[in-house]
């Protein structure tokens, strides 16, 4: 039980979160009034998203420099987490957006980048499918993932702050944190994104464990 | 008739203006009802009983990895 201490720490932090994120007080905001209390849930999606992607070209560049079957494994189940993660981020800002920026897809340059940087990862996902030849599949996925991870944190972090975005922290918009992120705000959003990141990663770990199991039955 | 009618609406008017000050209405309904209480009850019995769900299909998924070991 000792080594699963950050998976107990990591459910306390998601359910811990849910309740101070409903309860606690938000600075009321026109427009946003009680939808600012969404920070708690959507955004930590997009960072565990960014995390598991992290991890995922850890294990590809692992993979090419050892070639070890493992390695290429981790790296698919940390995508696949980390998409699921990804399309509960947009949907969330969908239904977000229908409430705040009046229509769920308004075609702003950070929904549209955001589509764009979650289809690299579904074509990582269909590329591998592609390929039947196992080693030929794990280091053409490798190097691809290697090259996807850049241009999904240029698509989400770099393209939207050139450009008008109605979203927070784009085009000339201030980041929540710069006016109204105050330190109530601040005592429930960490421990959401740490707490969710955490749930995230021991999903993965669930399911690589299920795939090595599945590629061993099979040999 | 119609001037209570008027009067009526004017009422409304203002109605609209006071909801625009200060607290959202959905503050004064919702959390002073004290029933926020009873979604939250709800959702953190959802999460908890997901929560609970991952860690025994670890548990089954243990179990599992233990018997492939010893079989190879």
């Amino acid at each position: 039980m000792y080594k699963n201490w950050w998976k107990i720490l990591g459910a306390l932090l998601v359910i811990y979160s849910t309740i101070a994120g409903f309860l606690s007080d938000v600075p009321m905001l026109p427009i946003l009034h009680q939808s600012i209390r969404n920070l708690y849930f959507h955004v930590p999606m997009w960072f565990g998203m960014i995390v598991l992607f992290s991890v995922s070209v850890y294990h590809s560049i692992k993979f090419l420099s050892n070639s070890n079957p493992q390695h290429d494994l981790k790296a698919v189940e940390s995508v696949n987490v980390g998409v699921v993660y990804g399309i509960l981020g947009i949907i969330t800002g969908a239904i977000w957006a229908k409430f705040t920026w009046g229509q769920a897809w308004s075609f702003d340059v950070k929904q549209n980048f955001a589509a764009i940087a979650l289809l690299l990862y579904f074509a990582y996902l269909v590329l591998r499918n592609a390929i039947d030849e196992e080693q030929k599949r794990a280091k053409i996925s490798a190097i691809y993932n290697i090259f996807a991870f850049p241009m999904m944190v240029v698509l989400l972090f770099v393209l939207p702050r050139l450009s008008d975005s109605l979203h927070p922290g784009n085009g000339g918009n201030p980041g929540f944190n710069s006016y109204d992120l105050d330190s109530r705000m601040r005592a429930v959003f960490y421990p959401a994104c740490l707490g969710w990141i955490l749930v995230g990663y021991w999903i993965y770990t669930i399911l690589y464990r299920v795939r090595s199991l599945e590629k061993n039955n099979t040999i | 008739m119609k001037k209570i009618s008027v009067t009526f609406l004017m009422l409304m008017l203002t109605l609209q203006l006071f909801a625009q000050n200060g607290d959202s209405s959905l503050t004064e309904s919702v959390y002073a009802t004290g029933k926020i209480y009873v979604v939250v009850a709800c959702i953190v019995l959802i999460l908890f009983g997901l929560l609970f769900f991952l860690f025994t299909i670890e548990k089954r998924l243990k179990k599992l990895e233990e018997k492939s070991s010893t079989k190879n």
